[in-house]
């Protein structure tokens, strides 16, 4: 048999199958628990976080005026458990005993939304999308593809305000909870 | 002597022949150094070396800065200010490192645009034109995860944009991100991959696709402008009159970068990553500045357009650019098409600067972050160090840091504080109740019972009682003091000031001890009156304003912070002040805070170094 020439057609053909069945045998295995950790990420699906006391109603003034108070809960990160730390921030506005809840966060991009210096509306530093009081958007040249993500509110015991807290997908214009 | 060292040399001679006998490396050696150069050796061909020298150079610090980083969320920015601060040549390594990078993004640049307008892209070195835009790829992968991982704000603001952009594409985008990011929120996990990313898998693209470009480049040879091949001079070889070019080539970029980091002052590294503490004037490296000036023209529902598509269409442009060149007008063409898009970007990259700089709230921000940068170097220098719960707790118990953004935030709209809103910022409306600026200092509570003073906006001028009890007894009663009332009013106002125990009056309490207690005596005394309606340790006749036993005390401003209307302070009469603490508006903790910033308790490092 000419060595250059290689051995008859058939065989050679079962032997470089052979060769490479078994070569990516011998990869599943890491291959596969390799790809498995590094998408873990997709996997993980959040839970409904847990509501939080963020303040009192006394805290709130009736007057329409949105209040910004910082949310804190506990996190994990991983392997680590915080407790009692910011995770965020709400615009909480009262109207009698009734309270709504805005996420600070700008669904646009995700940056801290603040109240316009005359308390008539919202307006995002970044790239200055515009919100009415109670978060929907009034100006047609925003960039936010939606209105600020409203959050559910309990009024507990007559005078604890409690809210679950979550973020949203920005850049959407659908609300889509991430965790 | 030639004989002596010849035969001294004579074993290391075999060792050699030895050793080529077995590897062939002399062979190899020939044939890396005796690379032919049609028309001989030129400047004009170093970019490349300079390239692969600043990619070992990267390889290099690299390695000496991973064995001192820690990629997690309260460990990845302390072990960066480690090396950075404490470790010898820590910050002459994270500079050269950092500038290295920088140096990379003008070389490539120069190196691409070389190719494109010799037309070093046409065949037969298609292949390898898309290798080097792979490699540029890599590398601007390497720019994007090295910026995250010291985890300081400015990294951590900016690369959180650019991981919400990879969410905008279409499909696969909020998988990729989630991928990226290993999670929804940042945290460890973003580290660990980012690091994974940037030390592992990009390095390892780098070297083969080097590996890969730089063997295409041998088999070719150098790309000779046609003028050149036409007065051609002598050929020549790699070794050594190109080979001592690239080498001056690589000092002078090396020199470049060691400039750099001595006039800057090396690598920049801000205050500690904040998830809470948005940091508005968050901005990119300058090589991706343009990018971030782009994407403001796209509005909702196109982000699109300016973030993937129209970026991938130029991209996809440059790649064709071999297959473009071959057109009768493709040179002119690919020639004009890069040196538009590198116009655009310098133009987007002008305008980005420019209008950051002529916006107060960035120049305000940028002011603030640097302060809190500041800020977080001297608590992590101080006695206290950095905790194992990462210096970002240094600063959010710092009642210097704190104090401020609270009172800015809670206080401002009544207050002022030296005439600001704490922050230093001018308030938006005039102020309704007192300046606390040093509140309870002789200065202050000599100020309150002035005459003149006491009415103004600085003390009750704004408030209820602009025309109540206490303004006019200081109008009428303590205007008419004679020079003996007058100086026992003294000794009051410093009995009543050591009651807070400011640490910064201490000095000055501690010596006028017999004053301070003659003023106290005086205090309860008939004869001043303080105690017709203010409580002073037991002694009271009313109980109409607030007490004044450890009046201006951490424990006495907590309290009227916490409850203006309790029994003890204003009661019924307060005016308009809420009551933070029992209203949960402000916690325990960051009522604090605002007394101890209020009362300048904090950590100085010279007044530390002066005890």
């Amino acid at each position: 048999m000419d060595p250059l020439k290689g051995p008859p057609a058939r065989r050679g053909f079962l032997a470089g199958a052979g060769a490479c069945v078994a070569g990516a045998l011998a990869l599943l295995a890491p291959a596969w628990s390799s790809l498995r950790v590094a998408l873990e990420p997709l996997r993980r699906s959040g839970r409904d976080p847990e509501m939080v006391m963020v303040t009192t109603l006394a805290a709130l003034p009736d007057d329409g005026v949105p209040r910004k108070f910082p949310v804190v809960a506990d996190r994990t990160d991983a392997w680590s458990a915080h407790r009692n730390v910011p995770v965020g921030a709400v615009y909480l506005r009262r109207a009698g005993e009734s309270v709504a809840a805005l996420n600070v966060v700008c669904p646009h991009a995700g940056c801290f939304v603040n109240v316009a210096a005359d308390q008539s509306r919202f307006v995002c530093p970044c790239h200055k999308s515009s919100f009415d009081l109670d978060g929907a958007v009034n100006d047609p040249s925003s960039p936010s593809p939606r209105d600020m993500d409203a959050l559910e509110v309990e009024v507990r015991d007559g005078d604890q305000v409690w809210v679950r807290f979550r973020n949203f997908q920005a850049g959407t214009a659908e609300k889509a909870p991430v965790a | 002597m030639s004989e002596r060292a010849s035969s001294a040399r004579a074993p290391l001679r075999r060792a050699l022949a030895w050793l080529d006998d077995r590897t062939g490396h002399r062979g190899l050696v020939r044939k890396l150094l005796v690379e032919p150069l049609p028309g001989g050796a030129r400047w004009r061909y170093v970019w490349g070396s300079t390239l692969t020298f600043a990619i070992a150079v990267q390889f290099v610090t690299g390695f000496a800065l991973w064995a001192t980083y820690s990629p997690n969320a309260q460990g990845a920015w302390e072990s960066v200010y480690y090396v950075e601060t404490v470790v010898a040549g820590g910050g002459l390594l994270r500079g050269i490192h950092h500038y290295m990078a920088h140096a990379t993004v003008v070389l490539l640049v120069l190196h691409l645009m070389q190719v494109v307008v010799d037309g070093a892209y046409k065949a037969p070195r298609e292949v390898n034109f898309w290798f080097g835009l792979g490699l540029l790829h890599v590398v601007l992968g390497l720019l994007l995860t090295g910026y995250l991982l010291p985890w300081d704000q400015k990294g951590y603001w900016a690369t959180k944009v650019a991981t919400s952009i990879a969410s905008v594409a279409p499909a696969a985008g909020p998988a990729l991100q989630k991928v990226l990011v290993g999670g929804a929120e940042y945290g460890h996990l973003t580290l660990t991959r980012f690091f994974a990313l940037h030390a592992g898998f990009l390095p390892g693209a780098l070297v083969a696709m080097t590996v890969a470009h730089v063997y295409l480049f041998r088999r070719h040879g150098v790309t000779v402008r046609r003028r050149r091949r036409a007065r051609r001079s002598p050929d020549g070889v790699f070794w050594p009159d190109q080979a001592l070019r690239d080498a001056v080539a690589c000092l002078a970029v090396m020199a470049t970068v060691l400039f750099l980091v001595a006039w800057t002052g090396g690598a920049p590294l801000g205050a500690p990553a904040d998830p809470s503490e948005p940091y508005a004037a968050a901005r990119p490296e300058w090589y991706f500045m343009f990018l971030f000036q782009w994407l403001k023209y796209f509005p909702a529902g196109t982000e699109v357009l300016g973030a993937i598509v129209i970026p991938g269409a130029v991209v996809a442009v440059v790649a064709a650019m071999p297959l473009l060149g071959r057109w009768r007008l493709g040179h002119r063409f690919n020639v004009g098409f890069a040196t538009a898009v590198l116009a655009g970007a310098g133009l987007l990259t002008w305008q980005a600067y420019a209008q950051d700089q002529a916006d107060p709230e960035f120049v305000f921000a940028k002011e603030a972050a640097e302060a809190r940068t500041e800020r977080v170097m001297e608590l992590a220098a101080g006695p206290q160090g950095i905790p194992p719960t990462g210096a970002l707790t240094l600063l959010r118990a710092d009642p210097l840091t704190q104090g401020p953004r609270l009172f800015a935030e809670r206080c401002a709209s009544c207050h002022s504080y030296d005439g600001g809103d704490g922050l230093g910022r001018e308030l938006a409306e005039a102020p309704t109740a007192p300046d606390l600026k040093r509140f309870a200092s002789r200065e202050w509570i000599a100020g309150l019972l002035h005459p003149e003073l006491v009415a103004t906006p600085k003390y009750f001028g704004g408030t209820a009682f602009a025309r109540g009890r206490m303004v006019r007894m200081v109008q009428s009663r303590i205007a008419g003091f004679g020079p003996a009332e007058t100086e026992q009013l003294g000794k009051v106002v410093k009995a009543l000031s050591a009651e807070a125990a400011l640490s910064y009056q201490a000095e000055a309490d501690s010596a006028d001890r017999d004053e301070i207690a003659e003023g106290a005596t005086l205090l309860a005394s008939e004869s001043m009156g303080c105690t017709e309606c203010h409580e002073f340790r037991g002694t009271a006749q009313a109980r109409r304003g607030p007490v004044l036993t450890g009046y201006g005390s951490r424990e006495w401003l907590a309290a009227v912070v916490a409850d203006p209307a309790h029994p003890s302070f204003y009661g019924d009469r307060n005016d308009r002040m809420p009551a933070f603490g029992r209203d949960g508006v402000l916690s325990p903790e960051e009522i604090e805070l605002v007394v101890a910033w209020l009362r300048e308790e904090w950590y100085r490092e010279s007044v530390e170094g002066a005890r």
